[in-house]
């Protein structure tokens, strides 16, 4: 086993709980590819980026939340939010609708930042409260309906067109985690972001700048999750005041998946974006074994399923890392 | 002079702690600070590091005047702080763990080979080869202890202050970390070192400052502190508030009831053979850190005992929790009423019947008449100072508090009571009805185990007092050989 673990650059055990992540995935693909006739087709594979993009850049901000040892629950509140926002400036430029988009999102983002350090509250209390105020906002300014965005200033690009054969959502997702990358492991503030997360009090002992590293992070979160509701408003032609429920949780799964620990202090950016790519995948095979005609699961059913698997990889995980440890 | 301090006090919420205490350290000298519980080092440590900012008082140091504001601004000026519970970020590596917040960067990104580089080097001056890429939690408290003064010297610091270093550190690492004191000392850095085991006070130490009731009372070069004086110092003398209250003589040698016998865990409880006998107060005294609260809690079986034997009534007996204890008759009136015993919103009678809920159930439901009747017989037979049973009993005096909690465990019934620090922070006429309370509880046939750190306590309520020093038990006094020369000896452990 030993060797195995080296071949794959396995020192500690996050890294055993991103090795088997990934190959979960590599193991869904290949069952899909073995079993679906189109599983690896053009068009599932380019709808399968362009949907699934939205819930791996909410993951991205959830995994540095999450990786300070808080979370932040407003994340689908604020897409459903911004992709109002978006809608409704649309008609004047596609750039007014993706900066308003983004600004919205960042705009709750520095509230919870604020809530979070400056008044002492919970992270989860803290976002939970903006979670309801951001719906609430969305379902003011939209009206209680859909918004309809314009499709004369080229704003529906952002979300259904491709650039070099890819999905632009794609595009943006893979440029999200390619800085995500690079901030976690490259730059300062990614390592004190992690030791924030492994303690907080320690952190300000050893001089770090907690509370801006904590503000910035639940920035990038609300952003992020604004960007995702640009590009929903944008993909289906509407801002929808009353989507992202249940948003948080596929980030919050997606990021456990991908073996960051809730607690804080330890977490990757690659590896999240594997574990909400998995749970997406899971999603993508049922649709297809629906489509098969031998049985017909409800989207009621489906969610059983994904718990269900969810339960079964979160699982698997603190095993093998508790084996690992104890070896 | 590196660091000056002079005419330091500070109040919390009116209540002072420090009285213009005063402490100087010269560069490359090791500097002991010693005192007992609450004699104020750590809150003096604290203002100079800017975790606190003082009422009063002057800091000069390296000299120039300071005044931090935070701890980022201390250790920038070059005071680093080694706290005892260690300070790393524990799932970080070694090297990470030692340049956090100065990382070496290049083109803005962290340079990890650098940064790895360094890390090697600076643990290379102390003699320390091991692979700075793993988390700190995978090394031993020596080594991260290591890690954190290597994160202090590449910080440039002109002074270490470790607080309690050697608390968790085996002889070994002790003996490693002294090493590594030596070379901060020869490179020129000062170390504050605060510390309760003499032997290892006099090895590395070049002076001591002896604080007590928030007032430096003593500087000396250590060689000129002999152990005696120095714990004396320590202790100070109270007042004879306590006039003798146990038997001058206990004719017959009653029976053991509870026996530990060379028990050990960890490198806290090292070897301590003591017993408690029918019907007496038996003492546990020894400085603070000699393992007293922590052999109360080995035989409560709250931690776990290595090695040797507990025997209640010359029975062998393995205590896996505290209910096995409880089950046993043994209570536990814990050292720190507001984190461990009391739950201030409760009324007295909850309180009170804490520990005895489930006895008093009656179809699943309590049986309020005989909790009616078992409170209002202590509250009664205790004295407690009370408007009503149904008082929250945060609005009580200390010392009215601590007789509820004795009489959450009388109402158990126990064989045998251990009291941790029966008498602190009460005041001083409360106290001696708290010891003759203890004392015709002891007439009553109950064994009672008193830790105290207050020498006049035990003089006045034991009928024999075991000595502790650094987790050994190196003496039992009988009450004809008790006197303050004696438990004072005892204490410094010194054989003469």
């Amino acid at each position: 086993m030993q060797p195995i673990l080296r071949l794959f650059m396995v020192k500690n055990t996050s890294d055993l709980a991103r090795l088997g992540v990934i190959l979960a995935l590599a193991g869904l693909i290949l069952f899909g590819a073995l079993r679906y006739d189109n599983f690896l087709s053009p068009y599932n594979i380019l709808s399968f980026l362009r949907y699934n993009s939205m819930f791996a850049l909410i993951a991205l901000g959830m995994a540095f939340v999450i990786i300070t040892g808080g979370i932040d629950l407003s994340v689908g509140g604020t897409a459903a939010m911004a992709s109002v926002v978006a809608a409704l400036l649309s008609p004047y430029h596609w750039a007014a609708g993706l900066v308003g988009g983004m600004a919205a999102g960042l705009a709750v983002g520095a509230l919870n930042g604020f809530i979070i350090t400056k008044m002492r509250i919970q992270p989860f209390i803290a976002t939970l409260a903006t979670m309801l105020a951001a719906y609430g906002t969305g379902l003011l300014m939209a009206n209680n309906q859909s918004v309809s965005v314009s499709y004369d200033t080229g704003f529906t690009v952002i979300g259904q067109d491709d650039f070099l054969g890819f999905p632009i959502p794609a595009w943006i997702a893979l440029a999200a985690y390619v800085l995500g990358w690079i901030v976690l492991e490259k730059l300062p503030i990614g390592r004190h972001i992690l030791a924030i997360g492994d303690g907080e009090a320690t952190a300000g002992l050893m001089g770090l700048k907690v509370e801006r590293a904590l503000t910035g992070v639940y920035l990038a979160s609300g952003t992020l999750a604004g960007l995702a509701g640009v590009i929903l408003a944008s993909q289906f032609g509407a801002g929808q005041p009353t989507e992202g429920v249940g948003w948080e949780l596929f980030a919050i799964a997606s990021v456990v998946v991908g073996g960051t620990l809730l607690s804080g202090g330890s977490g990757s950016v690659g590896a999240t974006l594997a574990g909400a790519l998995l749970l997406a995948m899971v999603f993508n095979i049922l649709n297809f074994e629906n489509g098969l005609g031998w049985i017909s699961l409800s989207a009621y059913w489906q969610s059983v399923i994904r718990g269900a698997f969810l339960l079964v990889v979160v699982v698997l995980q603190a095993k093998l890392m508790a084996r690992h440890r104890s070896a | 002079m590196l660091l000056s301090m002079q005419g330091i006090s500070k109040a919390f919420a009116g209540v002072p702690a420090l009285k213009s205490a005063s402490l100087e350290v010269e560069a490359a000298e090791v500097m002991a600070l010693v005192g007992q519980n609450g004699a104020g080092k750590s809150t003096l440590i604290k203002i100079l590091t800017g975790v606190y900012r003082r009422d009063e008082g002057s800091i000069t140091f390296d000299g120039h005047d300071v005044d931090f504001a935070m701890p980022a601004k201390a250790q920038a000026a070059g005071i680093a702080t080694i706290y005892q519970e260690i300070n790393l970020a524990p799932q970080r590596s070694v090297a990470e763990n030692i340049y956090l917040s100065r990382e070496p960067k290049r083109f803005g990104m962290i340079d990890h080979t650098a940064m790895r580089r360094g890390a090697e080097a600076v643990l290379k001056t102390f003699n320390l080869a091991i692979d700075v890429d793993r988390p700190v939690a995978h090394f031993d408290a020596a080594t991260r202890q290591m890690v954190a003064i290597a994160r202090a010297v590449t910080q440039s610091a002109r002074l270490v202050i470790m607080d309690e270093p050697t608390s968790s550190l085996d002889e070994r690492e002790v003996a490693i970390l002294f090493e590594t004191i030596r070379t901060l000392k020869r490179s020129g850095v000062a170390v504050i070192f605060i510390g309760h085991r003499l032997d290892e006070l006099y090895e590395i130490c070049d002076r001591v400052t002896i604080m007590r009731d928030g007032q430096t009372v003593a500087k000396s070069p250590m060689a000129d502190m002999p152990k005696m004086a120095l714990v004396r110092h320590m202790l100070g003398k109270e007042l004879a508030a306590f006039q003798a209250i146990a038997p001058e003589d206990i004719a017959l040698e009653r029976p053991v009831r509870l026996e530990l016998d060379k028990a050990g865990a960890g490198v806290r409880v090292r070897d301590v053979s003591l017993a408690v006998r029918e019907g007496e107060i038996s003492g546990l005294a020894g400085l603070l850190g000699s393992g007293r609260t922590e052999t109360a809690r080995l035989i409560f079986g709250a931690d776990k005992m290595d090695r040797g034997a507990i025997r209640m009534q010359g029975q062998d007996r393995t205590y896996r929790e505290p209910a096995d204890a409880i089950a046993d008759g043994i209570g536990l009136v814990s050292e720190d009423r507001k984190i461990d015993g009391i739950v201030p919103d409760m009324s007295i009678r909850e309180n009170m019947t804490l520990a005895l809920l489930p006895k008093l159930k009656k179809a699943g439901i309590v049986d309020r008449a005989r909790q009616d009747e078992i409170v209002s017989r202590y509250i009664r037979a205790l004295g407690v100072k009370c408007t009503s049973p149904d008082q929250p009993i945060k609005e009580l005096s200390g010392g009215n508090q601590q007789k509820v909690l004795l009489a959450r465990w009388l109402a158990t019934d126990p064989r045998v009571l251990i009291v941790d620090e029966p008498t602190r922070g009460i005041d001083i006429g409360a106290k001696s009805e708290i010891l003759k309370l203890l004392r015709s509880l002891a007439d009553e046939g109950l064994s009672v185990l008193m830790i105290s750190s207050e020498l006049e306590e035990l003089l006045a309520a034991a009928d024999r007092v075991t000595v502790l020093s650094d987790g050994m038990s190196v003496a039992t006094l009988p009450r004809k050989d008790l006197s303050e020369t004696a438990l004072l000896a005892a204490m410094a452990h010194q054989e003469e």
